[in-house]
């Protein structure tokens, strides 16, 4: 029953969202098409990330391939084709970085998915260069920023659903005993790789397309441009602060950052870095478990007070996330 | 040719090597992942530059007064920052994702006040460029002195943790945290000081590397990076392994734009740096896991 | 030297803060209206930051104080209005980019729109421009597609010519060296994998091969390299009299020293965007002298004398010696405009077009929306950067050649 009116209440919202280019001039449907766009990101990063605890940095890999599939197509194949090749790319290379990055954990994997992101940059580069003599890309697709922004928030809502249904499923149920303890995972059985690579390609191909559907709007494309790195930290960031392994968390980041970045930039261009920066900062002291991590403290008042500083969070942070997971 | 591009190489890899020490002893010791330490090298470049274009003094006697800034800088930053974190997560992969977020707020922080003060603007001078002869080859007098600088803190610093009680005390901090305590060992101050030796370390970096290289307020995310290529590759919070990583990645870019193509440099750079942690999964000296 | 910009900005947007204040508080009809709203987005942060702090934002700075002081942007009626700026960072992102530019226009409904700074920026925003009307005065893109940029969009306006004017400009003159027994008919070429350097050396290599020249060496390398120790030991190697480097600032300054540490002299130096940087003349000194590259200014003309003056003297800092100019003269152009036509950004694109007008870079007239009488190649000699090619313009400087020994 929970469910269903879970279900209700998130089709109205998607629905409500879809209709709003109707309403809204270019400046609120760009707003929308930033934020759907990081909402997404951050949602697929999430998914595998959260999810297995491997953090990554390869999205803006995987962005960048998408638009540069896009870039290098668009005047060749029809554009739903497109849409499918780029993440036909995008699922082959993460099929191949899962099966090589098995071995990694902790803080070499990090370093390891931004080492794999600048790699791909610099291929691209060189093939450009070298093989096609070229570098810069253009796009002319006649697509508007409101059809940018209803692929977008298609895209956004499968990503959700099927983060929904990983949860629910039986590898949700193994990826929890994995970020748990995968000595414990491997010896019930579960295969640990097989989830983890399963996981990491759904989330990868996910933020594949984010990158094909945006690129349009840039009109010109270059490796620079569409493999900047920011776009990895910033969906990190994004998904850590809102609480990247639960369904809503990383939207819960995306959503208030997104609108504080714009909001910081536009009133205090030459002040934009610090006042991000201390914000950061208070944020990571005052919210230690994410948004998420608030709302359910607030959500459930019995629970001791830890809000000082949350000097005695994790404890209780553990107790809290297993309740609501069981 | 083949002895010119050694050396070249080799010169490279020891200033790709000094930037990364601090890093990895950052890292190692206090075991936060510091996002804005390249912020700290640029903040000492900045601090080079200022001490060489409007003082005229020598940046390397800046050495004098930027190092100590870099530990004191260091310190309170461990102090004011990390400390409370360390202290709340009682470390594991919670400390590890809070210190991302919280250097990430710092080097936002650190490069808005550079931004501010200095503009956005390239910033280069020249100092001690003129070829120095080794073995045939030429080399700038300004790289030298780095590769020079990064062997003698890469061998002072390894003395000193192998050799003294007190690196003793700083190593076993960062092989058990948890129990370094129980042999009279006070762990917090342990990695307090071992992140302001880092912050010290970067310092001597920044002054360095703003002789022979130009720098904006913003170009601190790429030593970041690079030191985090280089110490992850060498294994975290290992001096040795630093320093061989760092050579490693100078010469595969030398060699590779001497006898490939110059358009594969940082390509054949990052295919190393992956294809050697497939083979060893934590970097080259690093231990293995579990 | 920069904290006296600093606060002079600051002053200047306290000044505009009030503006906007008191045009909210006033009913702003057409003919009441207080201010003209001019909007730009500008890469502050971020790794485009240095390209747009030194080329772009300090002329926008520099031309909207003096706009300001002198009563404000003139009227075809005569009567003058103040500008108020409206500015965003796009922090080196083309979505935020985009996004600014549609917040300019859609939101903020400002008057005219000055553009991003770069090449792939100026082409992110033009859809954009296009759509909503304003016309596009891009400065910072040097590009060989302006004709075709001008029948897609048809009020953009491309100032700083492409890739091919200063290939055949520079093969010209290394031509006239040759024939006269100054250089070897031999160029080595490195050029920077990113937009400028390809467009670069793609239009080079036809133009060296038209002059007869023979191409020796031509390698790209990844932007953020820093050792060239193994591309001059190349070209040194190669037998050529000319070095060229399509590179980016970092490079540039890296060429120039390393060159000087492995006592590599070739007969012509011609090194890319930096160069032309105030900062390039007083590092290197007397080592400056001779190298070349794009742009240069013609030292006897007084009003770009007096423009570089003015600029150190607001701004704090000299003006670069390739884009600054063409960048305040975008400006005085609009300015010109909207004093004949008015705010009506149709008719003020027609004028831009069509009109002639009087800039620091004396009589400018666009021809099919571009500027073609530019300053294609330069040369520092004595202290300046001066302007040695096209050589058949009035104003140029004959090149020195072969460039003298390092110091």
């Amino acid at each position: 029953m929970k469910t269903i009116i879970g279900f209700a209440v998130a089709a109205i919202a998607f629905g409500l969202l879809a209709l709003a280019p109707f309403y809204l001039d270019a400046y609120g449907i760009g707003l929308l098409i930033g934020m759907t766009g990081y909402v997404t990101l951050a949602s697929a990063w999430g998914l595998f990330s959260g999810r297995t605890g491997y953090v990554s940095l390869a999205t803006v890999a995987f962005f960048g391939i998408g638009a540069y599939a896009v870039a290098a197509l668009n005047e060749t194949l029809p554009y739903p084709v497109i849409l499918l090749v780029a993440a036909g790319i995008g699922l082959v290379v993460a099929l191949i970085v899962g099966l090589a990055t098995l071995r990694l954990a902790g803080v070499y994997f990090v370093i390891f998915t931004f080492g794999l992101a600048e790699l791909i940059r610099q291929l691209v580069t060189w093939f450009e260069t070298t093989v096609t003599g070229t570098l810069g890309r253009y796009i002319f697709l006649p697509l508007g920023p409101e059809h940018i922004y209803w692929q977008l928030l298609a895209l956004c809502a499968v990503t959700l659903l099927i983060t929904w249904w990983v949860d629910r499923s039986r590898l949700g149920m193994a990826l929890r005993v994995i970020a748990d303890d995968e000595v414990v995972a491997s010896h019930i059985g579960i295969d640990i790789a097989r989830t983890k690579i399963a996981l990491f390609v759904i989330s990868a191909v996910l933020i594949t397309l984010v990158g094909a559907i945006q690129a349009p709007r840039w009109t010109y494309v270059e490796p620079a441009i569409v493999f900047n790195p920011t776009v990895s930290f910033l969906t990190l960031i994004m998904a850590l602060l809102g609480g990247a392994a639960r369904l809503w968390g990383p939207a819960l980041g995306a959503i208030p950052l997104f609108i504080l970045f714009e909001w910081l930039s536009a009133n205090f261009p030459n002040h934009y870095s610090i006042l991000l920066g201390l914000l950061f900062i208070v944020i990571v002291f005052l919210l230690p478990r994410g948004v998420v991590g608030l709302l359910e403290r607030l959500r459930a008042p019995s629970a001791p007070l830890d809000q000082a500083a949350g000097t005695s969070a994790p404890a209780q942070g553990k107790a809290a996330s297993q309740e609501v997971r069981g | 040719m083949l002895t010119t591009t050694l050396i070249a190489g080799l010169v490279l890899g020891g200033t790709y090597a000094l930037v990364a020490m601090g890093l990895t002893i950052q890292y190692g010791i206090a075991r936060t992942m510091n996002l804005a330490y390249g912020e700290t090298i640029i903040a000492a470049a900045f601090g080079a530059y200022l001490i060489h274009n409007t003082l005229g003094v020598s940046p390397i006697l800046g050495l004098v007064l930027l190092a100590p800034a870099g530990f004191a800088f260091s310190w309170i930053v461990y102090g004011l920052l990390m400390r409370p974190l360390v202290r709340r997560s009682k470390g594991g992969a919670v400390l590890e994702i809070d210190s991302i977020l919280a250097t990430f707020g710092l080097l936002f922080v650190i490069q808005g006040v550079m931004l501010v003060g200095f503009g956005g603007n390239y910033i280069s001078y020249n100092y001690m460029n003129f070829g120095v002869d080794i073995f045939g080859a030429t080399v700038a007098a300004n790289r030298l002195l780095a590769f020079v600088l990064a062997l003698v803190i890469g061998g002072g610093l390894y003395l000193l943790l192998t050799r003294t009680r007190w690196g003793t005390a700083l190593r076993a901090v960062s092989v058990a945290p948890e129990s370094a305590p129980l042999v009279g060992i006070d762990a917090d101050r342990a990695a307090r000081f071992g992140f302001a030796l880092g912050g010290a370390l970067a310092a001597c970096g920044g002054v360095v590397v703003s002789m022979y290289q130009t720098f904006t307020a913003s170009s601190g995310v790429i030593f970041t990076m690079k030191a985090l290529i280089v110490v992850i590759m060498g294994g975290v919070g290992n001096l040795a392994g630093a320093l061989s990583a760092g050579l490693i990645l100078g010469l595969v870019e030398t060699f590779v734009a001497s006898y490939v193509s110059p358009g594969l440099t940082l390509a054949a750079v990052y295919l190393i740096f992956l294809a050697i942690l497939l083979w060893r999964p934590t970097g080259l000296f690093g231990k293995a896991r579990r | 030297m920069t904290t006296v910009t600093r606060r002079r900005a600051l002053r200047y947007f306290g000044v505009s803060v009030a503006i906007a204040a008191a045009s909210f508080a006033m009913p702003t009809s057409a003919q009441e209206r207080t201010s003209i709203r001019i909007g730009y987005a500008i890469s502050k942060t971020g790794p485009n930051s240095g390209g747009a702090g030194i080329t772009t934002l300090p002329n926008y700075q520099l031309w909207v104080k003096d706009v300001n002081d002198a009563g404000g942007l003139e009227l075809p009626d005569g009567s003058k209005l103040p500008i108020e700026v409206i500015e965003y960072d796009d922090r080196s992102s083309a979505e935020e980019v985009v996004r600014a530019v549609e917040r300019l226009a859609a939101q903020d409904k400002v008057d005219f729109i000055l553009p991003p700074w770069g090449t792939g920026f100026n082409l992110a925003v033009a859809p954009l421009f296009d759509r909503f009307g304003y016309p596009q005065l891009a400065v910072s893109a040097v590009t060989d597609k302006a004709p075709e940029f001008v029948q897609r969009w048809k009020k953009s306006y491309w100032l700083l010519g492409g890739g091919h004017d200063y290939t055949n400009a520079l093969a010209g003159l290394l031509s006239k060296a040759a024939e006269a027994g100054e250089i070897n008919k031999k160029v080595a070429m490195i050029s920077v994998a990113d937009g400028f350097g390809i467009d670069l050396v793609t239009a080079a290599r036809p133009s060296f091969q038209e002059a007869g020249f023979e191409i020796v060496y031509d390698v790209t390398y990844p932007a953020g390299t820093t050792d060239f120790t193994p591309m001059i030991n190349e070209a040194t190697g190669s037998g050529a009299d000319s070095f060229i480097a399509f590179s980016y600032p970092p490079e540039t300054f890296a060429i120039t020293q390393q060159a000087q540490v492995a006592k590599f002299n070739p007969k012509v130096l011609y090194l890319g965007v930096g160069t032309g940087f105030p900062a390039y003349g007083a590092n290197n000194g007397e080592n400056a002298e001779g190298i070349m590259s794009l742009g240069g200014i013609d030292p006897n003309n007084a009003e770009n004398a007096a423009y570089r003056k003015r600029h150190e003297e607001v701004v704090g800092q000299a003006p670069d010696l390739w884009g600054s100019v063409v960048t305040y003269n975008s400006l005085q152009m609009l300015q010109q405009a909207i004093q004949r036509r008015g705010l009506d950004k149709e008719a003020v694109a027609d004028e831009l077009s069509n009109g002639t007008f009087q800039t620091v870079l004396g009589e400018v007239k666009l021809e099919d929306n571009q500027l073609r009488k530019l300053w294609f190649g330069g040369q520092w000699q004595n202290g300046q950067f001066v302007a040695v090619a096209p050589v058949d313009r009035e104003g140029a400087a004959p090149a020195i050649l072969p460039k003298p020994e390092w110091k």
